[in-house]
């Protein structure tokens, strides 16, 4: 009770003195409990800040130590056959003439579909105003950015000469200039994820401004006050700052809303603007979006049923968190399975040869194995996530999680090599096979991926804070939670 | 003349808008606020006008959208025109693309800048925050005393009703 009366402390002592119920806080206890709290253990403002800092000033779990050390291994290993493909060339693929895009472009799409659901997160659902998002936008934003750097591994090398890689922007040069063909959408391309990236790490650091301010007041060694001082900007938490922060945040998650939509359209006009049966179809850019959300929202799954697990935020990210985004995949798992339908039924009713061929290719012929792990792992066993019982048991979420992930990779693969490997002509028919180089590379870039989240989960606040806090009803006397 | 402030801390967000609310009914000048997060309703509790970003957002998407359609046009119909596929040379539809990427990323880009100008934040800035909890978990509001004979005591009284925690006088700065 002295805190009461005693005046503002002039050094950080007694941050935290009120972990507990809180009871001595007069405000607290007060509103009505009509939904269930978002975060759990009636938390006050000092143990969010807690919580969510304990994970960054202690030191790491020996399992952060086994987390690193393999995956930082499979990214040494990708980066031995990146450079051993660099130095060989490209014939080390398994590609041939019939089969020109298969492996590289397959990891492109797949990474950069698992980053839209971290801009769904961050941005989508902000402008739904579904405040559950504040435990995972912090990390699934993160994933976002991560995601697009694998997936930007994946073109770079595909040119076979990425040491020419700037060719593709319009800079001026001493050939006329001889600029870029605006008219392509693979130049689309690089303008769409260029820009997303931007976008997506400009929002996540304005995102992160306030907690590296919290940091910066909290930081008890030199070279993390100094760090995180640098980083918040001098940030003060005036509420004339604030009033300006939120306004940006929205004009941001605005932008970024339509951008994502765009971004996965253009990855779907690579293919649909081509003349190739099974990708000239205008059902693809809608089909490529939902799919990319679908996918990614496993992957958040993946990756925060770990987190929450690893780094005790399970207060934070409870299971109404995970029944939620369990919901939205079972949404975004009904447009992709309603998509596979319709494509499967418009090629057949098209009157086409060609595309009913594809079509009855990717089912039955050589690839049908793939064409059916899509869709059992899409289509079919996201389908328990309608019990509630699936949805509350986190391993069982877990597991559907990563089929969805070993879904959608497919679906990729599918999409790619089945329309390409029976030509026009039967004499061009081939067929494909990955070789240990493409497959090295792909583990590769999963080791990059998981390095750089374990990195970022190690020295970056997991969960937006100051968000956080604006949900909690701390604090607020006649309203209720604010849900 | 040095000013004078008045330092409350607080402990919730409702008291911070009561005590705002009041300050302004009494005509005293409330300098500022500082909170852990963004208080909803606190901005137009204390007055402010709404900001003028959006404009800074609105014209750089504008600008980014206009300067690309521009380079495009430049690039494929006059600097150089190559006949790609029998495609005119001025393919107009086929440019939206980039310059809808364009117009995301000037005015996003545009507008947090700006943000940042307006806001004086920038890397190295010293924060003067009126206190180490003001990131964490208090509430500081800060009335500012404009003449001389104005008492300390009278705005003490009044965030008394709204439990303030602490009172704090400073001269010269909030920090």
């Amino acid at each position: 009770m002295t805190d009461l009366v005693s005046p503002m402390p002039p050094s950080g002592v007694s941050i935290g003195s009120e972990a507990g119920s809180g009871t001595a806080h007069g405000h607290h206890g007060h509103y009505a409990t009509l939904r269930e709290p978002l975060i759990k253990g009636n938390k006050s403002l000092a143990q969010v800040t807690d919580d969510i800092c304990r994970p960054l000033e202690g030191k790491p779990t020996r399992l952060w130590y086994v987390g690193i050390a393999t995956s930082v291994t499979m990214l040494l290993v990708g980066f031995a056959a990146i450079g051993y493909q660099m130095y060989m060339g490209i014939g080390t693929w398994g590609l041939n003439p019939t089969v020109g895009w298969a492996f590289d472009i397959t990891n492109f799409v797949f990474w950069i579909g698992i980053g839209h659901a971290g801009t769904l997160i961050s941005a989508v659902l902000f402008l739904f105003r579904q405040r559950w998002r504040t435990s995972v936008n912090r990390a699934a934003e993160a994933m976002t950015l991560i995601a697009v750097m694998c997936a930007g591994i994946f073109p770079l090398i595909h040119m076979g000469r990425p040491w020419l890689a700037h060719w593709v922007f319009p800079l001026p040069n001493v050939r006329g200039s001889l600029w870029v063909n605006w008219r392509s959408p693979l130049l689309w391309d690089v303008f769409a994820i260029s820009t997303y990236f931007l976008i997506s790490a400009t929002f996540w650091y304005v995102g992160l401004i306030p907690d590296f301010a919290t940091l910066r007041d909290r930081a008890k060694t030199k070279i993390r006050r100094a760090t995180s001082a640098v980083l918040s900007l001098g940030w003060t938490g005036s509420a004339r700052h604030w009033m300006r922060y939120e306004l940006v945040y929205l004009l941001l998650a605005g932008l970024a809303t339509p951008l994502v939509f765009s971004v996965h359209t253009i990855v779907s006009f690579d293919f649909a603007t081509s003349v190739i049966p099974g990708w000239h179809t205008t059902i693809f850019p809608p089909y490529f979006v939902a799919g990319a959300i679908f996918s990614g929202l496993a992957m958040v799954l993946t990756l925060m049923l770990v987190a929450r697990k690893v780094m005790r935020l399970e207060d934070y990210i409870t299971e109404s968190h995970v029944g939620s985004m369990c919901k939205l995949i079972i949404a975004m798992g009904g447009i992709v399975g309603l998509a596979y339908i319709t494509e499967f039924f418009i090629a057949m009713y098209s009157g086409n040869r060609y595309e009913e061929f594809v079509f009855l290719n990717r089912a039955l012929g050589p690839f049908a194995w793939a064409y059916w792990i899509m869709v059992v792992c899409n289509i079919v066993t996201p389908q328990l996530l309608w019990f509630k019982k699936v949805r509350t048991s986190m391993l069982t979420v877990f597991i559907l999680s990563l089929f969805i992930n070993l879904g959608m990779w497919f679906e990729r693969f599918t999409i790619i090599v089945t329309s390409l490997h029976r030509d026009y002509l039967t004499s061009s028919w081939s067929d494909y096979s990955p070789t240990s180089i493409e497959l090295l590379t792909l583990m590769g870039s999963f080791g990059l991926f998981f390095t750089l989240f374990l990195v970022f989960c190690r020295f970056l606040p997991a969960i937006a804070m100051g968000e956080v806090k604006g949900i909690l009803p701390y604090g607020r006397k006649e309203k209720e939670p604010v849900q | 003349m040095t000013h004078r402030f008045v330092l409350g801390t607080f402990r919730s967000e409702d008291d911070v808008l009561g005590v705002v609310k009041a300050v302004r009914a009494r005509k005293l000048s409330l300098h500022d606020v500082y909170t852990p997060y963004a208080v909803h309703g606190l901005d137009e509790a204390m007055g402010l006008r709404p900001s003028r970003l959006t404009w800074v957002c609105f014209l750089a998407g504008a600008v980014g959208f206009g300067l690309t359609m521009l380079f495009q046009y430049y690039t494929s119909a006059f600097d150089w025109p190559l006949n790609v596929g029998g495609k005119p040379y001025n393919s107009l539809p086929a440019f939206i693309p980039i310059a809808f990427e364009a117009t995301v990323l000037f005015a996003g880009m545009a507008v947090v800048i700006a943000l940042f100008i307006r806001c004086g934040l920038y890397p190295g800035k010293k924060a003067k925050i009126p206190g180490p909890r003001v990131t964490n978990d208090r509430f500081v509001v800060v009335v500012r005393l404009d003449s001389a004979d104005a008492s300390a005591e009278d705005v003490q009284m009044l965030m008394e009703g709204f439990g303030v925690e602490a009172v704090d006088e400073r001269v010269g700065g909030v920090a």
